[in-house]
């Protein structure tokens, strides 16, 4: 079930479309800052709410990278992979941190407090090789700088 | 030097405020644009020489006047901002929202008013948080101030301009892509014609513009199309352009340069060279999906005219630097997984190419390359060409390799050789 506040949410995006669909991307995405992650539950909930089919909300979680159709740790640690962070070191950085971790990318430590994702081009490749935490931006990454900044997040 | 994208610019600092950005000549171009009719806009943008800045170089102009130019209330014309900028080695849309929100919001205004759009949308990446808390702030203010919202400056015409955050994937920087994102659909491309122009948005006229781009209209409509010409020293383009440098370099940036700045002067002169034991090999001019080009074209000024003469595209007109102690294989690999998980699988050559292609250079740097792989990348190269695909996506995946084959084919078949790569 949705709740009273994510339904609320999710209705102040109507106004700025033409159709309640529009708004299926950003209602995922709501109700995944409260609960983590988008359960089938959640998906046919947001369908109902948005008067759309269940498959074709599934098919929007599925295709954004964005909306995690499964559990996530309590942090997720998006290390960007992509050419500029590729030529200044992202090879020593993945494997620091799958080995810090001890999970390969895509897992999910078992103690649930990391989950450690391959992330495209973050947008700010003059301070590559970088990682975001969450909502946090890590920039100018060596393996040295990793532990320290891991140990930020409990 | 006129350097108008950056003149608000506090590195380091917040933004300017909207009195700060009033303060500073902010929103005089609306107050001026509003007393003038729209196809007075479109005419001044167009002989301004505003190459786009997403990376195709299409004249904005020539894109605004493909919109009908008469108001019809039943067909309301739309416009977006791309701001979606995920482009590999790409961070100049960013920079500029996060440096002057206001810039951004007031040619999304000025832009919207030239199409007969009163409904706007910025596009944004999830990625950038900073700038959306700048953006909504700013168009919270605009809006206070009657920049925004009904009856505009008292001149009868309004807008609504709404952020709307995306949720992950190139696709949604592709302009097509980006419609179907914003009714709710999975970003894959539309079949061209019609034109987003005739039917865009919901089957209504649409506009969509780069960051960039759109930032350069206030200055245009505020000094004049002569003005903004001058400004550029390459012939039929004009303005100033954000370039960019990443790798291995000394100082890695931005800068507002002249558009038509040489390779070398963006390279040694703002970046500062390579950093200290490492030497050029090559680079990639403007993002991800422009073509290689080696330490032989220094001296290429940076325009869409040049960089395409010289065999590549300006693109985003980010370079990305390629030294000489990274294996060209690896880089391109990075490239090429890039594109393979971000096609988003609509037609066949991308969603089965692409992986084929990265695959085979997987093996390659492994050490499991086949004499005959050569032929299999040559043969995507070939084909995987625009008309061949829905949209560009592939087609720009190809521009690396194609270039890796002319410029590095001597590395790829070492791997294959040695059965490693040489550079582990």
């Amino acid at each position: 079930m949705l709740t009273d506040d994510e339904k609320r949410e999710i209705a102040s995006h109507f106004p700025a479309y033409v159709t309640r669909r529009s708004v299926a991307p950003e209602a995922l995405g709501i109700v995944q800052r409260r609960r983590g992650w988008v359960t089938d539950e959640d998906v046919k909930d947001v369908a109902d709410f948005l008067g759309m089919a269940p498959d074709e909300v599934d098919g929007l979680a599925t295709f954004y990278s964005m909306i995690f159709r499964r559990p996530v740790g309590r942090h997720v640690i998006l290390v960007c992979d992509s050419v500029s962070c590729w030529v200044t070191g992202y090879d020593g950085l993945r494997e620091h941190l799958e080995a810090r971790l001890g999970i390969p990318l895509g897992g999910t430590a078992a103690d649930g407090r990391f989950t450690l994702l391959p992330a495209a081009c973050l947008g700010v490749c003059e301070h590559a090789p970088v990682m975001m935490v969450d909502e946090d931006l890590h920039l100018d990454l060596t393996p040295e700088k990793l532990d320290e900044i891991l140990a930020r997040y409990t | 030097m006129d350097k108008p994208l950056t003149q608000n610019f506090r590195p380091g600092g917040e933004p300017p405020d909207l009195r700060a950005y009033e303060k500073a000549g902010g929103y005089q171009a609306l107050r001026k644009a509003l007393a003038l009719s729209p196809p007075d806009i479109v005419s001044e943008v167009m002989r301004a020489n505003l190459l786009g800045r997403g990376g195709a170089g299409f004249p904005a102009g020539r894109k605004w006047s493909e919109v009908p130019q008469a108001e019809d209330p039943r067909r309301p014309a739309y416009f977006v901002v791309n701001a979606d900028e995920m482009e590999p080695g790409t961070m100049k849309d960013r920079f500029l929202m996060e440096g002057d929100p206001h810039q951004l919001v007031e040619g999304a205004v000025l832009s919207a008013y030239a199409v007969h759009a009163h409904k706007a949308w910025i596009f944004l990446r999830w990625a950038y948080k900073l700038a959306a808390r700048r953006l909504e702030k700013a168009i919270a203010e605009a809006r206070e101030a009657g920049y925004l919202g009904r009856n505009i400056l008292g001149s009868g015409y309004s807008l609504d301009l709404y952020l709307h955050t995306s949720h992950g994937r190139y696709m949604c920087g592709e302009a097509e892509g980006m419609l179907n994102a914003l009714e709710g659909r999975r970003a894959i491309p539309r079949s061209k014609p019609p034109y987003a122009a005739a039917c865009g948005l919901w089957g209504k006229p649409t506009v969509v513009n780069n960051v960039e781009t759109v930032c350069c209209v206030p200055h245009i409509v505020n000094r004049g199309w002569q003005w903004f010409r001058a400004l550029s020293r390459a012939p039929g383009e004009g303005g100033t352009k954000i370039y960019g440098a990443s790798g291995r370099v000394k100082r890695p940036g931005l800068w507002e340069l002249p558009l038509g700045s040489t390779v070398c002067e963006i390279l040694m002169e703002h970046a500062g060279g390579m950093r200290d034991g490492y030497r050029l090999r090559g680079f990639l001019p403007g993002g991800a999906s422009s073509r290689f080009l080696t330490d032989r074209h220094l001296d290429v000024a940076m325009d869409f005219g040049s960089m395409e003469k010289a065999g590549s595209r300006l693109g985003t007109g980010t370079m990305i630097v390629l030294d000489d102690q990274a294996c060209p294989v690896g880089m391109l690999l990075s490239l090429q997984r890039f594109f393979a998980r971000e096609s988003c699988g609509w037609c066949t050559p991308c969603r089965e190419g692409l992986p084929w292609v990265a695959r085979t250079l997987e093996a390659m740097e492994e050490g499991r390359g086949e004499p005959s792989d050569m032929a299999v990348l040559e043969d995507h190269a070939r084909w995987i060409v625009i008309g061949n695909t829905f949209c560009a996506l592939a087609p720009g995946a190809m521009f690396s390799l194609a270039s890796a084959l002319e410029y590095f084919g001597d590395d790829l078949r070492r791997h294959i050789r040695e059965k490693r790569c040489p550079w582990r």
